[in-house]
């Protein structure tokens, strides 16, 4: 297996279809998924890293649309926190996605794109999934599951549905339930979506037209909540960009981006456009939306660990307010009471929820100790 | 190995085989390893030092950062066999209610802690006036994180008020052990093992 910088992404047809908590099932489900690192003879080395909402497969190879080394390119590789000398790393694209894995954007039966007829999926489901295609692979039991932010949530939701599937569970700036707010933010970017007349409900594919408005705005939404406020204080303050002519900038009084913090913002939403599907979106933040571990086992957070024979790594940052603090305490609380054991560390950072993306070297000597510990 | 600070060389050579332990304060979980590798013991700990915790984590050990004097009551009753406080009971915010916790999560509780009343200490208060600072106790009044200075006395008589069982106790003078005859003079600091 190659962990040259020219992965290609592989791919797996889940051989039955996939029950969804929904009621629903899905047919001809494809996982896309890279690995990095060999599988050893009794495939007991295979660490499965779950990506961030709008992540992907491309944990450590360049993404293939804006050509960016991959998410976690600091983190995967010989001698690096994860490892690809003692472990095989597998991250593949949830379901619902559009990098490769079944979604909005697939052809459903009919031989049509799904659009908005593609179910509504869970966390949940999006492990089910993860799942079927290690049983495919042949990898009964994970040395560990590694996750940040959405990743975290499946990472939660693998131990608690499938115990037996992971030595290691580490959770990395997330949250065993979506909040309030976070619905809230979500809701914001939806609605910009939806909103836009490119979105024509869900059924733009093939139309020449695609709602990269409301994408970009949903987009921009969801970027203040990544970042902190020291961070963009510290990045941009009150300074106003210089006009294109390259004159030093100052007030337009009028809308275009005067400020360095609006460009930039600008810039995020429409470059998240070129590689992401506006639909995906919809679905991927209603999935997490309906998150909450507590719930699917009867109220009590510390039951969906009861049959647990994990070790578990919480991970929180103090700049962190999309899931502060409280919310990884909340699960190790959970973790104490049913016996699991469990390390929890809040580490600084100064770059808000994004501190998991970032180069942040505590975290990557947790990690590290975690996995090989 | 690294050799082990006197009085916790005491309780992990009387910590059992295979017990399950809680170390509240465990720094970078110096204890916790040589139980965890040495004896088999399940161990686990909470320490408020998040670089402490980070250095325990990447040991592979299982570390809880928190505040002890908040997170204990998160922890369900005899959820231990052993619960540790190691020169940690005179910087918590009341040492009564921990032991309550220690005892209540334990079903027995190893205990150490500086002796206030050392022969040392009480000259150096009789002599200067001022409030000693020793090899032992090397931080000034204002920065230490002792605020509640306890003797050997003080803690006997805590454990009688509460009902406490002494299963046995150490002292240690000068990183020696010495006899429990005139510890509140004689000792630097007191290891007890606990049970209610």
């Amino acid at each position: 297996m190659a962990t040259t910088s020219t992965l290609d992404t592989l791919n797996i047809a889940l051989p039955a279809k996939l029950p969804l908590d929904s009621g629903q099932e899905l047919e001809n489900v494809c996982i896309a998924y890279q690995t990095y690192g060999e599988l050893n003879a009794d495939r007991s080395n295979a660490i499965l890293v779950c990506h961030a909402l709008t992540g992907d497969q491309h944990l450590a190879s360049p993404h293939p649309i804006t050509g960016k080394p991959g998410w976690w390119q600091r983190i995967v590789g010989p001698g690096l926190p994860l490892d690809t000398d003692k472990f095989h790393i597998i991250c593949s694209n949830v379901i619902g996605s559009c990098m490769g894995s079944t979604g909005p954007a697939s052809l459903a039966p009919d031989g049509k794109p799904y659009g908005m007829r593609f179910p509504v999926i869970t966390i949940r489901d999006m492990v089910r999934a993860q799942i079927a295609m290690l049983d495919v692979m042949g990898i009964e039991r994970l040395h560990g599951v590694v996750g940040g932010s959405m990743g975290g949530m499946q990472a939660l939701s693998l131990s608690a549905n499938f115990p037996e599937r992971a030595a290691r569970i580490m959770v990395i700036a997330s949250t065993a339930r979506h909040s309030a707010q976070n619905i809230a933010y979500h809701e914001v970017g939806r609605q910009a979506i939806m909103a836009d007349p490119a979105w024509q409900g869900g059924d733009y594919y093939g139309s020449g037209q695609t709602p990269d408005k409301g994408l970009a705005v949903a987009r921009m939404a969801a970027h203040i909540t990544y970042l902190s406020e020291a961070g963009l204080t510290e990045k941009f303050g009150r300074r106003l960009q210089n006009r294109p002519n390259g004159e030093k900038g100052e007030k337009s009084f009028g809308f275009d981006a005067d400020f360095q913090v609006e460009s930039y913002l600008r810039y995020q939403g429409l470059s998240f456009t070129d590689r992401f599907d506006a639909n995906s979106y919809l679905y991927i933040t209603r999935a997490t939306d309906y998150f909450d571990l507590a719930e699917e086992h009867g109220g009590r957070l510390a039951d969906a660990f009861t049959d647990t024979k994990s070790r578990f790594c919480v991970v929180s940052f103090d700049t962190d307010w999309l899931y502060p603090t409280a919310e990884s305490r909340n699960i190790v609380h959970a973790l104490n009471a049913s016996s699991a054991p469990v390390s929890f560390v809040e580490l600084s950072a100064p770059y808000g929820h994004d501190s998991f993306l970032l180069n942040v070297p505590a975290l990557d000597r947790v990690i590290k100790g975690f996995l090989e510990g | 190995m690294s050799v082990l600070r006197p009085d916790l060389e005491v309780i992990a050579r009387h910590v059992p085989a295979g017990s399950r332990v809680l170390d509240v304060g465990c720094g970078d979980g110096e204890l916790m390893h040589v139980l965890a590798h040495g004896k088999h013991v399940d161990a686990r700990g909470i320490e408020i030092d998040p670089e402490e915790v980070e250095r325990a984590v990447a040991r592979g050990l299982s570390v809880m950062q928190g505040d002890a004097n908040r997170e204990l009551t998160a922890y369900p009753d005899d959820a231990f066999d052993y619960t540790v406080l190691s020169q940690t009971l005179q910087t918590a915010e009341r040492p009564d209610l921990m032991l309550d916790e220690l005892l209540r999560i334990g079903r027995k509780a190893f205990v150490s802690f500086p002796n206030f009343a050392h022969w040392r200490m009480r000259l150096a208060l009789l002599w200067h006036g001022r409030m000693p600072v020793t090899s032992h106790l090397p931080v000034t009044w204002y920065e230490t994180q002792n605020i509640h200075h306890v003797t050997v006395s003080d803690f006997r008589e805590l454990l009688r008020q509460k009902g406490v069982s002494v299963e046995r106790s150490w002292f240690f003078s000068s990183s020696r052990e010495i006899g429990a005859m005139g510890a509140n003079w004689r000792a630097e600091y007191a290891v007890y093992l606990l049970s209610r």
